[in-house]
Order: structure tokens, then C-alpha cells, then sequence
């Protein structure tokens, strides 16, 4: 028996309409990210992380406590669960999050945020302003919800005269910049990937990559953004030699990631066909999303396979960590 | 306002698929993940848009949730049919129509 979509969707719903996000966030965990590393608030130009790689270590937890609700009667409950919801913050409680999980996230942004400075590039950051970028909501056709979250995005930018964002993950890049401007007037703001400011740049490797890669290309990036090129652009530029899975580019194969919370069986099977192929195209498997990151990683244990997110190669060659 | 009768459900449904040319040819099936986990999707869901057919649609509420919003079957499809908004489409009209998450 799948999981009842009604009471998931509406405890995503109704945290996002009184809490400001699908699974609300500490500040210190939405912003503890950039500790140290002097980022200045604002600017013209801002790295916007969307929250995602901050909300990751909850949706991973959630997900493994959901998982054992498939299946189970456990999961009628989920109704009353709802209900309790808009009282208390229920889903921080429903599952212990992994510190180790939250560190590898962190780190991964403070790649990303490394990486753009690499590309000679001033940014600031908004800190605890950021607001998540409704992406869930959105793809699970909350749309009235979604429309009122995305107006007050809307407003972060403009009340801090923000020109240009760079964003970290493809589901945020594409809300951003395909999505909000048919739903909140006047937006114009400039949305860009770090990929894509970082390909564009003259950066020079200061550490070059012997190393075999297999790329999962994000179906969101590439087919939702055409975002192809960049990444080998720069793993190829870093000395990597790209080696395609047979799905790829424009014809990427999905890891089954965003049906994880919901069907998380389907989830598993449609990523173990992916993990297949990247499988026999490389040893080592780099990916740009999040949510694929997570599906990915976990469905390559017991394999012999590395799966990185490609801001880590690209940051230990770009920037020498 | 009142809830809109089925009738109107069922307009609400056509109007939007209307425009989208699809000529049921399953290419898009043919190139989805689901299939293989015995999901129907998307030809099948699509043409039971273009039938207007509410009650079908409900009943399929696991498929519909279940796309991945992927989007290789609109890479694919010969008439260039947007599937995965008519996918987000459906969601809609169930969060609103059946799960009573949004206004309807
Ligand atoms: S590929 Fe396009 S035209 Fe063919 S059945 Fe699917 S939606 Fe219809
Ligand atoms: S977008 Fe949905 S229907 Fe289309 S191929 Fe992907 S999972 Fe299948």
C-alpha cells in the first residue's frame, strides 16, 4: 500500500504556509552553512541556496521513518498526523536526522560558495532573509500555495535590491527562473546556476583530476533548463575524462528521487536500473542535485561505486581543497 | 462559491488537455520508468483526459502521484505535448477537487 498522498501533502502544505517551508529549519540550520567563511550580507548579486541541501538531512529522515510506515498500518495515522501538524511542528519529531549527513551538506555548499569566488565573482549572501524556494509545492501541484509562498520570495529580492541570483541546485534553478516569472509580476530577476557562472569564467584548475567520470545529468538541469554542457565543460576542463552512461544529456534517466518519500519502493527499483548504467560506464559517478545525491548514494551501498556531488572534484580541483 | 458540479470538472479537465495534440501513438510509454513498475503512465492518463474522464482519473491518483515530472516523455513525444503539466495539471485538480488541500 503506498503512503496516503492526501495527509503527506497537506503537512507539506501547511508547514510552507505557517512555518515558511515544507520542513521548517533552524536558523542555524538554514545559515550555519557560511559560518566563517565572511560571506557579506546582500549585494546586488547574492548566492541563494533555496534551502534544499539544508533540508536534505530532514527529508532523509522522514524518508526512512516512511519507509517502514509503507506497508504497515502505521500509515493510516498519517491523517491525524496532519491534523496534530498545524499545532505542533511534527515533522522537525517524525525522524532523528544524521549530524554526519547535515556536516556533508554543509560542506557541499561551502564548495559551491568557494567555487564561485573562484570564478571571480563578488556575491553576498542573505542569511537568515533566504527564504526555500517552494519547489516541492509546486512540482505537487499545490499551486495556490505555491503562487502566495513565491510572491514572498519575490519580495526578499527586491526589498534587497538583489539583480542576479546564483543558485546551487537544478529544482531551485528551474522554479526561479522558468516558474516565477509567469506567476509573480514584474520578476526579473537574473537566475543563474554556480555551473554556469563557473563555466563562463576563465577559472583555471589549480589541481588537475586523473580520474574517469560517469555523469548523471539532472533530469531537471538538462531537460528543464538545458543545462548540458557545463558540467563536462568543467570536469573536462579540470583534466577529467567523461565517460557517458548510455542515457545521458538531454536523454538523461531519472534516479527516481522525487517519488522517495511517496513510493519509496518504485523509487528504489527505478534507481537501481539507473545505478546500472552508471555503473558500466565509470567507477566514479558525479551528480548536481540534491535529491539525487541522496537517492544515488543510498542505492550504491554494497556496490562498487562512488557517487560525489561535483561540486567536491570540481572544488578540490578549481580551488585546491 | 459553491463546488463545482462534475460537468464543470469535466470542462475544466478538457479545456486544458485541448490544447495539447496528442495523437496516442505511446511513445511517450514507451520511454517512461513507470511502466516497468507496472505504473500506468502517460498515455494512458493522457487519453483519459482527452475523454473527460473524472472518476477514471481519481482512481489512478497513485499514478498520477507517482510521475517523476522527469519530463523524457515530452522529449520524446512526436506532437510535443507538455505530459509532465498535464501530470501537475491532475495533481491539481485532486488537491483541490478530492484531497480538498487548495480552494476549489
Ligand atoms: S508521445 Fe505524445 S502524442 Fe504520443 S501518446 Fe504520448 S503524449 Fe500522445
Ligand atoms: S515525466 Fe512522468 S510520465 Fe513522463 S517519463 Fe517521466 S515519470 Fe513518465
Amino acid at each position: 500500500m503506498p503512503l496516503p498522498t492526501a495527509p503527506v501533502l497537506g503537512i507539506l502544505a501547511d508547514n510552507l504556509r505557517l512555518r515558511g517551508s515544507v520542513m521548517p529549519l533552524s536558523r542555524k540550520k538554514a545559515t550555519g552553512w557560511a559560518d566563517g567563511l565572511d560571506l557579506p550580507r546582500g549585494g546586488k548579486t547574492v548566492l541563494y541556496t533555496g534551502h534544499l541541501y539544508q533540508l536534505m538531512p530532514s527529508i532523509a529522515a522522514l524518508t526512512s521513518k516512511l519507509e517502514r510506515f509503507e506497508d504497515s498500518l502505521l500509515n493510516r495515522a498519517m491523517g491525524i498526523g496532519r491534523a496534530v501538524n498545524r499545532k505542533i511542528n511534527l515533522s522537525s519529531l517524525m525522524g532523528r536526522e544524521d549530524r554526519k549527513v547535515r556536516e556533508v551538506c554543509e560542506e557541499r555548499l561551502r564548495n559551491i560558495a568557494r567555487l564561485v569566488k573562484a570564478a571571480g565573482v563578488n556575491y553576498g549572501y542573505l542569511y537568515e532573509e533566504e527564504l526555500y524556494s517552494g519547489a516541492l509545492v509546486y512540482d505537487q501541484g499545490l499551486d495556490s500555495t505555491f503562487a502566495e509562498h513565491a510572491a514572498k520570495v519575490a519580495e526578499v529580492f527586491r526589498r534587497n535590491g538583489v539583480e542576479t541570483a546564483i543558485t546551487v541546485d537544478p529544482h531551485t534553478t528551474h522554479v526561479l527562473r522558468s516558474i516565477f516569472p509567469g506567476i509573480v509580476s514584474d520578476f526579473t530577476l537574473k537566475v543563474r546556476s554556480y555551473l554556469e557562472v563557473l563555466a563562463d569564467s576563465p577559472a583555471v584548475p589549480v589541481r588537475p583530476l586523473d580520474l574517469d567520470v560517469a555523469i548523471h545529468d539532472s533530469c531537471v538541469y538538462a531537460r528543464g533548463e538545458n543545462l548540458v554542457r557545463e558540467p563536462r565543460a568543467l570536469l573536462e576542463r579540470a583534466g577529467a575524462r567523461i565517460r557517458e552512461p548510455e542515457s545521458h544529456g538531454r536523454k538523461t534517466l531519472c534516479c527516481g528521487g522525487p517519488i522517495e518519500s511517496l513510493f519509496p519502493a518504485r523509487a528504489k527499483a527505478i534507481c537501481a536500473r539507473r545505478l546500472d548504467e552508471l555503473a558500466a560506464a565509470a567507477h566514479h559517478v558525479v551528480a548536481m542535485c540534491p535529491i539525487c545525491l541522496m537517492n544515488l548514494e543510498h542505492g550504491a551501498e554494497g556496490r562498487d561505486l562512488t557517487v560525489r556531488d561535483i561540486c567536491e572534484p570540481l572544488a578540490e580541483s578549481f580551488c585546491g581543497e | 462559491m459553491t463546488a463545482p458540479t462534475m460537468i464543470e470538472q469535466r470542462d475544466e479537465l478538457l479545456a486544458f488537455t485541448n490544447n495539447g495534440g496528442c495523437i496516442n501513438c505511446g511513445t511517450c510509454t514507451a520511454v517512461c520508468p513507470l511502466p516497468k513498475e507496472n505504473v500506468m503512465l502517460p498515455r494512458h492518463i493522457l487519453r483519459l483526459m482527452h475523454l473527460g474522464q473524472r472518476e477514471e482519473l481519481i482512481a489512478r491518483a497513485d499514478a498520477i502521484f507517482s510521475c517523476l515530472l522527469c519530463r523524457l516523455c515530452e522529449e520524446t513525444c512526436p506532437a510535443g505535448v507538455s505530459i509532465p503539466e498535464c501530470v501537475r495539471y491532475l495533481r491539481g485538480f485532486m488537491n483541490r477537487h478530492l484531497h480538498h488541500l487548495e480552494k476549489e
